[in-house]
């Protein structure tokens, strides 16, 4: 394995791919007490029509990667469950837009956990029955997200700025999508996307990166494939499909999110683009630029506002949201900050003291093992050393992030989302009953 | 990793942990008073209107670049509820100097920051500024009036409200949104000044920063708090007869149905011979993944989407929240008592307690990872104990808890009050 050094960061790294296909990190951390291992496929939400092995495409459903996560912890005995609980190993899974990552951390017992996690996310083991009992569990979970209002208005966001890439569908899919997969659906997608060649292991913490090689060739099956192939439909045209959408949810004060369409990263520059885009989220709207203190002053936003930059396979954007009386206010202000921005340009010093914060903050996060291991993986599968960080801010000018405002933040290319109070919900009180004892 | 805790002055305490595992030092100083309904408001609004601009930094934007200049140091203000206490908090993580670019020292830089923030607002008229008050006031009031947003978290705290009536427990952490609303300027500077004099003082640092540096930059940046106080920490422990049930039922628009059971520990809390055998008992029962909530109501018999339980080790409350479809509301219910049962009655193999017991031992010593996580339990522990040692002690404690001690501690849960939101629909 190969040893990189970041002196900087005063971290080090140890990459290699081994014989199966597999790609390791692993990150060492002598002082913690906790070891963290993070394996991920690269498979998520978006991916519902891949190439099969005998060369044909094939649909699915939406909903398959996150089903597949749930069902993933099903085995015939149960007992890499059990090896998690005996050595009181948290373990959980999440899936995304892009992948699907299946992880640990522990304080004891390593070696048997990392035995467990591996056996247990390569070796499928689904039956009819259990499928169709978890309908019911993932439809009460969909049933719990469509009651979120932060899950509503940032999923009506996606569906205002995308025309069909499948980012704007519910991750988990719906009852009516899932009630499609059978126990074969779940066979297929594992065989296409649970291949060592197109996963990477994370781990961090004390230990032996030699160990972890050795039980991660022993236990996963050689696979010549790499990578999988996957169609996210037709490229997207620039501009959001429609500027704005509302519903009625409940919720005590409106919400809302605002976004921009911006092109997905040209091979290379994932790691780039993300830092200009967290660069443009923080001139347009961080708490030391001047439109957020303006628009928190005039009461139109509050300590709820946030924004981010996002990225996955064929998309990404930057939105902004939080709490608002007036979203179309906050939206217009958002708009005519750009137009000021590109035309009169930032002040040098704010400039500054924003990369000097933003580089601050990506040092901070490196205190976690889970978010350092993820974050590796994820670069992974966009292509860039996450580490590397440090040099690639050195490198991005404002004339970088300049242009990315001036192509993005357009009327054309934003929409805004609201979520209303239902009629009534501002002076709610709940109807209550009082059972007899 | 090292730990010193020195006195500055009665009821002000500096607790230092020596470490460089981190990329961050934390510095953080919390002002603990009782919670109370005629102060909450205004407690809670404080530390939010300081936040608005200080003396020399008198708005958001000159505050945020002053943080932005320390490498984005991450520094704000907190409310949080330890017991029937009120910690007023600012929290600052800033990187550690070693990272620093152009190799400065961040942490004086940022203890003075913190300082001016807390002890020299931007006022006007001998007071806070009023456009602040008005705006901190209407955040916060938005900010109760959002809890119900989170339905789970909503009927969470309904729970505590009605099982706890007539306690401290049950006031909100952040007030009334009435009170805040109504709040002026003098009234607030008032309150401001009581806190400053009065409430009992923590500051903790965690990070690479010698002994003597962090307790120079502590007394210096925080010298007027340097001064004798009362230490202001009580709890009321309630125990109830098992027996009489409390049922609330409330309905609103919801897709699915949140229950919440509220039990009473029988007194046993934090430092009671018996918390250790509790700990355990609460993980076997409904604290982790493995437990007997999660495997046999959740995963089993597919009664809810979620449930856990939860323990406030001050106050001796477990908490049991569920995410369930109405048609199973009852079901579910007794499906999670009947766990409770089995533990009491010992139906628990050797391997989960074995497991529940390894849970607790891995959250207990995996908070030496999280300078976050050991900030609370320090800061929780000096208030509630008078010091921050004893998760050294309780590790080895839980090591020798044996079955029947957690059949007993099972028995010290007593059911007090069972809340349910539902839907509307199919009254």
């Amino acid at each position: 394995m190969e040893q990189l050094s970041y002196a900087n960061l005063g971290e080090r790294l140890l990459r290699g791919k081994l014989n199966n296909g597999l790609t390791l990190y692993v990150l060492p951390r002598s002082g913690y007490c906790r070891q963290f291992a993070f394996l991920a496929t690269r498979y998520g939400g978006i991916h519902q029509r891949f190439l099969q092995a005998d060369g044909s495409w094939i649909d699915t459903p939406a909903g398959v990667a996150h089903f597949l996560e749930h069902k993933m912890f099903d085995s015939p005995d149960g007992s890499e469950l059990k090896t998690f609980a005996a050595t009181g190993a948290e373990y959980n899974a999440f899936t995304a837009a892009d992948m699907t990552g299946y992880y640990f951390t522990c304080t004891d017992g390593f070696e048997e956990n990392l035995r467990a996690l591996l056996g247990l996310v390569s070796r499928p083991y689904f039956t009819q029955e259990r499928v169709d009992k978890e309908q019911g569990i993932i439809g009460q979970e969909i049933g719990m997200c469509l009651d979120e209002p932060g899950n509503g208005v940032y999923y009506q966001l996606l569906e205002n700025l995308y025309a069909h890439h499948p980012i704007r569908q519910e991750l988990a899919g719906t009852v009516e999508s899932i009630s499609h997969i059978t126990a074969d659906t779940l066979y297929q997608c594992h065989g296409a996307f649970y291949r060592p060649g197109n996963m990477v292991l994370c781990v961090g913490g004390d230990v032996d990166a030699q160990l972890v090689a050795r039980v991660a060739e022993e236990l996963l099956p050689v696979d010549p494939l790499g990578a999988a192939c996957t169609d996210l439909g037709e490229r997207e045209l620039p501009q959001a499909v429609r500027a704005y959408g509302e519903k009625e949810m409940a919720v005590s004060v409106p919400l809302f999110e605002l976004g921009f369409k911006g092109e997905p990263p040209q091979p290379g520059e994932s790691l780039r683009q993300r830092l200009m885009g967290e660069l443009a989220c923080d001139v347009l709207f961080s708490a030391s630029a001047p439109l957020y203190s303006r628009l928190y002053e005039q009461g139109l936003i509050n300590s709820s506002f946030d924004s981010m930059y996002d990225c996955a396979p064929g998309c990404a954007h930057i939105m902004a949201g939080g709490e608002s009386r007036d979203p179309k206010a906050v939206m217009e202000a958002v708009l005519e900050e750009a137009r000021r921005l590109t035309s009169e340009g930032v002040e040098p010093q704010l400039w500054e003291r924003l990369k000097r914060a933003a580089y601050g903050s990506m040092v901070r996060r490196l205190n976690s093992l889970e978010d350092t291991c993820m974050e590796l993986a994820q670069g992974y599968f966009e292509g860039h050393d996450y580490l590397a960080f440090p040099q690639i801010f050195q490198s991005v000018e404002w004339e970088d992030v300049a242009q990315l405002i001036a192509r993005w933040c357009t009327p054309e290319r934003g929409s805004l989302s609201v979520v209303r109070p239902l009629p009534g919900m501002e002076e709610l009180e709940a109807e209550r009953e009082e059972e007899g004892i | 990793m090292e730990r010193i805790q020195t006195t500055l002055a009665p009821g002000v305490e500096l607790v230092a942990c020596r470490t460089e595992q981190f990329k961050t030092g934390v510095l953080s100083v919390t002002l603990t008073v009782p919670l109370r309904e005629e102060t909450a408001t205004a407690y809670a609004m404080i530390p939010e209107v300081l936040y608005r601009g200080s003396r020399l930094h008198p708005d958001i934007e000159q505050l945020s670049a002053a943080t932005d200049q320390l490498y984005g140091a991450s520094l704000g203000p907190s409310v949080r509820q330890r017991g029937e206490s009120q910690g007023i908090s600012f929290l600052c993580s800033v990187i550690d100097d070693r990272y620093a670019l152009d190799g400065m020292a961040v942490l004086e830089p940022a203890s003075m920051l913190m300082g001016e923030i807390l002890l020299d607002p931007a006022v006007e008229g001998g007071v806070f500024r009023a456009d602040y008050v008005q705006s901190e006031g209407a955040n916060l009031a938005d900010r109760i009036n959002a809890r119900i947003n989170d339905k789970q978290d909503w009927a969470i705290f309904r729970l505590t409200q009605e099982m706890c009536a007539g306690e401290a427990y049950a006031l909100d952490k952040l007030g009334s949104a009435q009170q805040a609303l109504e709040m002026t300027p003098e009234v607030l500077w008032e309150h401001y000044q009581t806190l400053l004099a009065q409430a009992q003082v923590v500051f903790y640092y965690s990070g690479s920063a010698p002994w003597d540096r962090v307790e120079q930059v502590v007394r210096q940046a925080f010298a007027p708090l340097i001064t004798p106080r009362q230490r202001g920490y009580t709890c009321q422990v309630v125990e109830r007869p098992a027996g009489s049930v409390r049922r609330i039922t409330e309905r609103m628009e919801v897709g699915q149905a949140k229950l919440a059971l509220g039990f009473r520990t029988g007194g046993i809390t934090m430092g009671h011979p018996q918390f250790p055998a509790l700990l355990v008992c609460n993980a076997l029962f409904g604290g982790t993944a493995n437990s007997k909530l999660f495997l046999r109501v959740r995963e089993e018999l597919s009664l809810c989407y979620s449930v856990s339980s939860l323990l406030d080790k001050l106050k001796g409350i477990m908490v049991v929240p569920a995410g369930v479809d109405a048609a199973d509301l009852n079901r579910a219910e007794q499906a999670i008592l009947e766990q409770l049962e089995e533990i009491r009655r010992g139906q628990f193999t050797q391997e989960e307690l074995e497991a529940a017991r390894m849970a607790v031992r891995s959250g207990l010593r995996s908070a030496r990872d999280s300078q976050g996580r050991m900030e609370d339990d320090c800061v929780t522990r000096q208030l509630a104990t008078g010091t921050p040692e004893g998760s050294q002690a309780l590790l080895e404690a839980v090591e020798q808890v044996t079955a029947q001690q957690v059949e007993q501690a099972a028995h010290a849960f007593v059911l007090d009050t069972v809340y349910c939101l539902t839907g509307k629909e199919g009254e």
